[in-house]
């Protein structure tokens, strides 16, 4: 693999991605230990099995539908929208999903396939905290043991999650390793199913990781598209002019974006954490001024040193703070069919209290990255024009981080 | 023959079994290393791996990882672990040494200048613990213009049919991981290591070396009774690690413990004297 990756040719049919190794063109693939291979392709061999299994899929909607609340609304923010003018503006409201965020879609499905695996154990990594209360949720509601690790710096910065964790019931184990956030936290989870592959399921929160992660995750994600698409055509009888979402790992994004890769019409824009701003170098935006390598079992683009060592990162948001990105994004930025920028802390703190202040909606600071751009974006366009942002998530679990930002203390 | 091949027949041809010893590359500073190397093989091992240090190990336990962050600390990278291979053979040219790690700094540098940088160093093979011969072809190709082995790892967890493929790519020797888990892990099992010796050495004329969980010389002793190698890593590096202050501490305990391998592996068989 040579660093440099040439053009892409954009596929005929995105749909067909990725191939039966997991590769998204030069990105995905299966690096991993040879100890996880065979449990990798176990879990490939039932998630083909179930995803086209009727009972399963039946049991997945009706969790979906009465556990996790969907649909949820395609909401039109006139006020928000007319504040900033330009396009018209709608929310998908993941928000309102169960626990919080669009996380929970795809605790649900994944939670679901390990207990009709027979596997009674869960670990999973988390960042923010809201993967870790999407799975202990979902543990709790199967019966399933539920361990996730979580960076001790993390485990810090948000200790209301890690009790909401508790009070479901999870084991929350801090990770001292490394810079002890997120991609501690993977290590850690990888080395437990290592050692307890027999009886063990490993909830990957994001659509990163080895083959079939990245396209099992952007599958029980995409329900948040298919929806959309479904909610707008509704709504105004055609598609959407642009799409925009945050991307840290890249799961709301992907889960968005994913049904709408063949209709060209649709512009679509994915937000990365722009940290103290991306020349700075302390920033999350490996698709924006990173480089392809190979970290958690892909091959996508990261942020690392000359030597090839992952770097730390630095963003306002726990949950977009991780150096490396979904491969069908990296995929999807060198197909030239996602346009990917980035939104600095400062613009995305701004925007956390815009949506609040104008729609009554307190984003998560995630979210606020998407809900910064897309007023940038909506400035350019006419005000019949359609803009959907993801509004992957809600703000209560960052008071105390934007409190804390800004001096205040409650 | 390579420099590996050659070392297990001269073993073989004694009657004796292959130590295998890890230590981290820069691991607690620059200046460790070429000493340490020489001492391991003063002390008795045969063949040397060199951990290229990463910020990410997934696939080591607590011990290597706290090993990896002191050398990239002390700023050691992948080009800096090649000086210190290209120092040691200075001195050395019988002993093999395998690097080991991950794929990511060797993709940095790219596949065919890092094969070339390696082989001009006197790297004998290149063990990348994250790449499964599935997306190895290319790697591969680059180790074999420049005469590298590329070393692949078998798991309890690798069925026949994936143990038969990987023999295919390997050369040198196949190194069995004993243990689920993570290096520096929990006990040994040795029936299920010597099944699964037994399934590989089916498929392959290769030597087979096992590692993960050998603690002391009864381990080695052990394992040396089904396996052609034994390989010792997180006992070694703790011990560096318990004297990073001292080097002349660290050189003495890392000497005598390799010794008490030693004696282990060349002890008459358990068998026999039991």
């Amino acid at each position: 693999m040579s660093n440099a990756i040439e053009a892409i040719e954009a596929p005929a049919d995105y749909g067909h991605f990725p191939d039966t190794l997991g590769h998204f063109g030069p990105y995905g693939g299966r690096f991993v230990p040879e100890l996880l291979m065979a449990p990798l392709e176990e879990l490939s061999a039932a998630y083909e099995r179930y995803r086209n299994d009727p009972a399963f899929k039946a049991s997945l909607d009706a969790d979906l539908k009465d556990y996790v609340g969907r649909p949820t609304p395609l909401y039109y923010a006139e006020h928000w929208s007319n504040q900033v003018g330009g396009a018209r503006l709608y929310l998908k409201r993941e928000d309102l999903d169960h626990t919080g965020a669009h996380k929970v879609n795809n605790t649900m499905g994944q939670a679901l396939l390990a207990y009709h695996m027979g596997k009674k154990r869960i670990v999973a990594e988390t960042g923010a905290g809201q993967h870790g209360v999407a799975t202990a949720a979902v543990c709790a509601r199967l019966g399933l043991e539920c361990i996730v690790y979580m960076g001790a710096e993390d485990v810090r910065r948000q200790s209301v999650n890690v009790y909401r964790m508790r009070l479901m019931g999870a084991t929350v184990v801090p990770v001292e390793s490394g810079t002890r956030t997120l991609k501690d936290a993977l290590n850690e989870a990888f080395r437990d199913w290592a050692a307890n592959v027999d009886d063990t399921f490993y909830i990957i929160g994001t659509v990163a990781g080895p083959h079939p992660y990245p396209a099992m995750v952007r599958d029980f994600q995409s329900v948040i598209g298919h929806e959309t698409r479904e909610q707008c055509l509704e709504q105004h009888g055609r598609l959407p002019d642009a799409l925009v979402a945050c991307v840290g790992g890249g799961s709301n994004a992907i889960g968005l974006f994913h049904p709408f890769l063949e209709d060209r019409e649709v512009a679509i824009y994915g937000v990365e954490a722009g940290g103290d701003g991306v020349e700075t170098g302390r920033h999350a935006a490996p698709l924006s001024a990173g480089r392809p390598g190979v970290l958690h079992g892909n091959r996508t683009y990261l942020m690392e040193d000359e030597d090839g060592q992952i770097m730390a990162t630095h963003s306002v948001s726990a949950g977009l703070d991780y150096p490396g990105v979904g491969p069908e994004h990296a995929w999807l930025k060198d197909t030239h069919r996602v346009e990917y920028v980035a939104v600095n802390d400062d613009d995305a703190l701004a925007a956390f209290h815009g949506l609040a202040r104008s729609e009554g909606i307190i984003p998560a600071l995630e979210t606020a990255h998407a809900i910064a751009y897309a007023e940038k974006l909506a400035k350019q366009m006419r005000p019949d024009q359609i803009i959907v942002i993801n509004c992957s998530g809600r703000g209560d679990k960052d008071i105390n981080t934007v409190a804390e930002v800004e001096g205040m203390e409650l | 023959m390579s420099r590996i091949s050659h070392r297990f027949s001269q073993r073989r041809a004694e009657g004796r079994k292959t130590l295998v010893t890890y230590l981290t590359g820069g691991d607690p500073n620059p200046q460790a290393t070429v000493p340490m190397m020489q001492t391991l093989v003063a002390s008795g091992a045969d063949i040397i791996e060199v951990g290229m240090p990463f910020s990410d190990p997934m696939a080591d336990g607590p011990v290597i990882q706290a090993a990896c962050d002191r050398a990239l600390a002390a700023g050691t990278g992948l080009r800096g672990v090649l000086e210190m291979v290209r120092e040691f053979r200075r001195e050395d040219q019988d002993t093999p040494v395998v690097l080991m790690g991950y794929l990511n700094p060797i993709e940095q540098i790219g596949y065919i200048e890092f094969a070339r940088l390696a082989a001009a160093a006197g790297v004998d093979g290149v063990l990348t613990v994250d790449l499964p011969p599935e997306e190895g072809n290319e790697l591969v190709a680059a180790l074999a213009d420049h005469d590298l082995d590329p070393i692949w790892l078998v798991a309890p967890t690798t069925r026949i049919e994936r143990i038969r493929a990987i023999c295919d790519h390997a050369r040198g020797f196949v190194y069995y991981v004993s243990l689920k888990g993570v290096t520096g892990a929990a006990t040994l099992d040795i029936d299920s290591v010597s099944e699964h010796v037994e399934a590989i050495r089916q498929t392959t004329q290769l030597p087979v070396g096992v590692g993960f969980g050998v603690r002391n010389g009864d381990d080695a002793a052990r394992l040396g009774e089904v396996a052609d190698a034994v390989v010792v890593g997180s006992a070694i590096v703790s011990r560096i690690a318990e004297h990073a202050e001292d080097q002349a501490a660290g050189i003495e305990a890392v000497g005598a413990f390799t010794r008490s391998l030693r004696a282990g592996l060349d002890a008459p068989s358990l068998e026999a004297s039991s």
